[in-house]
């Protein structure tokens, strides 16, 4: 049957306290919200999150890759066929982006479930990722928070997709226009009334309705939450009971946008039995809702454990919210000769290097002649999915970092070979020689004026399990 | 084999620091200028010439025509040579060679570095130099950062923590700050304490301020004829005994190394010893003036070079052995940290020192009567270098 294979969350390590942001900007003091959201690093953005998720859910190749988010890195560059280019996939993948609603990503779920079903593909991958920004202090600000999922839709090893059902609205809670940064939203009391509350209950009805199904044929379901008190009212007011809610994690995590459904939903499947019925549902412009049946657990719990704080003011800055002093250093830099990443594109994206045919000697950056045995016979070597360690490092002052001091140093493989490499997720003072490090897709600069976003790999210490 | 087969006949050097008061094309007139006294000729004997210079783009601009045209060098030729802070060294290769080989009787190299007016400290940011690919891949990396890296691995790797390893790496810089407070022309004046050095900001862990050379502006240059014609100008010339410069092929980096020494440095030392047919180096050698872009490259090339055993040059340095009167001063004029690093002139500013010392003319900081002086001029990084390795000596033989 179709279905899921594979499902991973990728939760970024920050936590920011929203106590922090009410701490700053006291005046809005009706809406505090309690507990913490994951916010992305300085150096992350919806595809990075994505390609991170994606990595960990992915083994070996699919026909199309979908991706659902609507903090698109690029208008105009498809932001999906970056995500395959760093996930080294073939040229014939099928590439599209889902945006415009935080119910994208269901939206892509059904649009690769269709794929399949039709016989038109074996397999689709669908991430699903956002960073959203709120005004400084404001109910969204406090309310977002950032992280991924990606699922691969083929064959039902991890679960079945048995059906869906969609309503789809022009309401108008958030909207952005295509030259905004920040959105804008209309009261509280109407969105919560009239959308938040009526939109989900009608998909999640629709769908037990249209299925025979009653509540008490379903283990959990799975809703985002944007108002605390009213996210249990929507569930209840179509008969479930409390205990039948996925906890949304609101506090924890805060509303991931387009990752958040996948989220709840692998939190379901972690502690779901074989045969367990979840109903999973979006929100955003309307609702999707779709039925799974489980048939295996995902891993997803540990993935909160390992979080480190990140104050308001990094926050701010980080996000290009107020503006930083980088230095006459930090402003130089240099711009990006396009053809070249083209040309590259495998090396630099993909972290695509060689390896020698005679001596099998894995090196990177890729070599037209050996650094170990003189021959000229090399082929492709993936080091993006390779453990590493740290040979040495260094905190350098000097360098601009957004996060000083920039942290740097050569990694070395499992398997051979070794190169340098910025060090990120990490602060001055945690790393030792002979750590085990993984590679994580990032950005590595922004090149303001050519409007590039630089992307490459950096080395993340590996989280203990 | 270059033994001996020419000298220098002239050498100049400028006040090296943050020349705020001058211009490529000053300091080029100035080193020039103490060049041509020194060797008692004038521009027009000059029959090629050689400039190095490193980062171009943020002062005198491509080519060797900012050279000939400041210098008014009358249609001879001119070439510009640049390999990072080693370029300095490349220049007198030039210089050398064309006069060895015959092709001109006097022969000028004169490296020339205008750094401070990019508008910030530290060399200029590699991000737009390093090349169009490198770019997008290198991290985001500076000169104290790539060192620094070695001396993490060189801490780790001999079991020194980081209190014991930053002690005797600070040991290394007020040695030189003593040396350089000696030399009016050095950069950096001021002696410093060991206390000093461990409590100064750091710049990239575990190096601190004190562990980096100055960044600073200055030119040197070097006049150099075949050896038989040496008389014709002083009686103490200083000939070449070994100029020897080794290229990284990558290695290092990408795939073996063990990340505690420079192995361009080993390599260049080697072949310098053979060509000057020194033997013992530690018991030859009289003085060094080593490319101490930072404490930790000053520690590795002591071992690099064969001066002390691997792994134990602390030891070394804590028994005072390169102290102005230990028994191999090491950086008497200040080293790249006191006297200050003009990346393209520090190559010359090295020669200058041994040179001088030889003539016995160095002032205040003089040692006694030396015989042999070596040079060790590093460009790159640790894992990624150029070096050059040349020996001097006052006697045409020994």
């Amino acid at each position: 049957m179709v279905g899921i294979e594979s499902l991973s969350v990728y939760i970024p390590t920050y936590r920011l306290d929203r106590k922090e942001v009410f701490d700053a900007i006291g005046w809005i003091g009706r809406n505090f919200l309690p507990g913490e959201k994951a916010v992305a690093n300085h150096d992350e953005d919806s595809i990075t999150m994505a390609v991170t998720a994606a990595m960990e859910c992915l083994k070996g190749s699919v026909d199309a890759v979908f991706f659902a988010s609507i903090t698109m890195p690029y208008k105009e560059r498809q932001n999906a066929e970056i995500i395959a280019t760093a996930l080294d996939l073939d040229s014939g993948v099928v590439t599209a982006d889902f945006t415009g609603s935080t119910k994208a990503v269901t939206t892509a779920l059904i649009s690769a479930l269709n794929y399949v079903k039709a016989g038109k593909a074996e397999k689709v991958l669908v991430c699903a990722s956002d960073c959203r920004l709120g005004k400084a202090g404001s109910y969204q600000e406090m309310a977002f928070g950032d992280g991924a999922a990606a699922v691969v839709v083929g064959k039902d090893k991890l679960a079945t997709m048995d059906s869906y059902y969609s309503v789809s609205y022009d309401f108008m809670d958030n909207w952005r226009t295509d030259e905004e940064k920040l959105p804008h939203s209309w009261e509280d009391r109407w969105i919560r009334e009239e959308g938040y509350t009526k939109f989900i209950a009608e998909s999640i009805s629709g769908l037990m309705e249209r299925e025979g199904l009653k509540t008490e044929d379903i283990t959990k379901v799975c809703y985002p939450c944007v108002y605390l008190r009213d996210h249990p009212k929507i569930a209840l007011s179509v008969g479930f009971k409390l205990e039948q809610i996925q906890d949304p994690m609101f506090t924890v995590l805060g509303n991931t946008g387009n990752a958040y459904p996948l989220m709840l939903l692998a939190a379901a499947l972690e502690v779901s039995n074989t045969g367990d019925k979840i109903v999973v549902a979006s929100y955003g412009s309307g609702s999707d809702a779709i039925l799974i049946t489980s048939k295996n657990k995902v891993e997803f719990s540990r993935k909160l454990r390992r979080k480190k704080k990140m104050s308001y003011e990094k926050y701010i800055a980080y996000r290009n919210m107020i503006p930083i002093e980088k230095g006459l250093r930090g402003e130089e830099v240099a711009p990006t000769a396009i053809s070249v990443l083209w040309r590259n594109r495998r090396e630099i994206l993909a972290l695509v290097g060689s390896k020698c045919k005679e001596c099998g000697v894995p090196q990177y950056p890729a070599q037209r002649v050996c650094v170990a045995c003189g021959s000229q016979e090399m082929e492709p070597y993936r080091f993006a999915d390779k453990k590493g360690k740290i040979f040495s490092f260094t905190e350098d002052h000097l360098a601009f970092s957004m996060n000083p001091p920039a942290i740097y140093g050569i990694i070395e493989f499992e398997g051979g070979g070794r190169y340098w490499f910025d060090i990120t997720d990490c602060e001055a003072g945690e790393l030792k020689v002979g750590m085990p490090v993984r590679m994580v897709f990032r950005r590595k600069d922004f090149d303001e004026r050519r409007g590039v976003y630089n992307y490459f790999w950096k080395a993340a210490p590996e989280v203990e399990q | 084999m270059i033994r001996d087969k020419v000298a220098i006949i002239g050498m100049g050097c400028t006040k090296f620091g943050e020349r705020w008061d001058a211009g490529f094309e000053d300091l080029a007139v100035e080193a020039f200028n103490e060049a041509l006294d020194d060797a008692g000729i004038e521009a027009k004997d000059v029959q090629a010439a050689w400039l190095a210079t490193c980062f171009d783009e943020v002062m005198c601009g491509k080519s060797a025509l900012p050279l000939s045209t400041t210098l008014k060098l009358p249609f001879i030729p001119v070439t510009r040579v640049e390999n990072f802070c080693a370029s300095g060294s490349e220049a007198l290769r030039g210089a050398v060679y064309a006069v060895a080989s015959g092709a001109c009787d006097v022969a000028l190299a004169i490296g020339v570095e205008k750094l401070k007016d990019t508008g910030y400290g530290g060399l200029p940011e590699f991000g737009t130099v390093m090349g169009t690919k490198n770019r997008l891949i290198y991290p985001n990396i500076t000169a104290p950062g790539s060192f620094a890296m070695l001396a993490t691995k060189y801490f780790s790797e001999y079991g020194l923590s980081p209190e014991k390893g930053r002690e005797i790496l600070a040991r290394i810089s007020v040695k030189s700050h003593y040396n350089g407070s000696l030399n009016p022309k050095a950069h950096l004046r001021r002696k410093v304490t060991v206390e000093d050095v461990l409590k100064a900001p750091i710049i990239a862990w575990p190096l601190s301020l004190y562990d980096c050379c100055g960044v600073s502006d200055g030119a040197a240059a070097a006049v150099v004829v075949r050896a038989e014609d040496a008389k014709k100008y002083r009686d103490d010339a200083v000939y070449v005994k070994a100029l020897q410069i080794a290229t990284s092929p990558g290695e290092e980096l990408l795939y073996k190394w063990d990340g505690v020494h420079i192995e361009t440095t080993v390599r260049a030392a080697q072949r310098a010893y053979k060509e000057a047919s020194i033997e013992n180096p530690r018991k030859e050698i009289d003085l060094l003036e080593l490319h101490d872009c930072f404490s930790i490259t000053e520690l590795v090339t002591y071992e690099d070079i064969g001066i002390s055993k691997r792994g134990e040059a602390w030891k070394d340095v804590e028994d005072g052995f390169f102290e102005l009167n230990g028994e191999i001063p090491c950086q008497t004029d200040g080293g790249l940290k006191c006297f200050g690093h003009p990346i393209g002139a520090s190559g010359l500013r090295m020669v200058y020192e041994i040179y001088k010392q030889l003539q016995g003319k160095a002032g205040k900081r003089q040692i006694e009567d030396p015989r042999i002086g070596l040079t060790h001029n590093l460009g790159g990084f640790p894992a990624m270098s150029v070096a050059a390795v040349c020996i001097f000596g006052v006697d045409k033989e020994w």
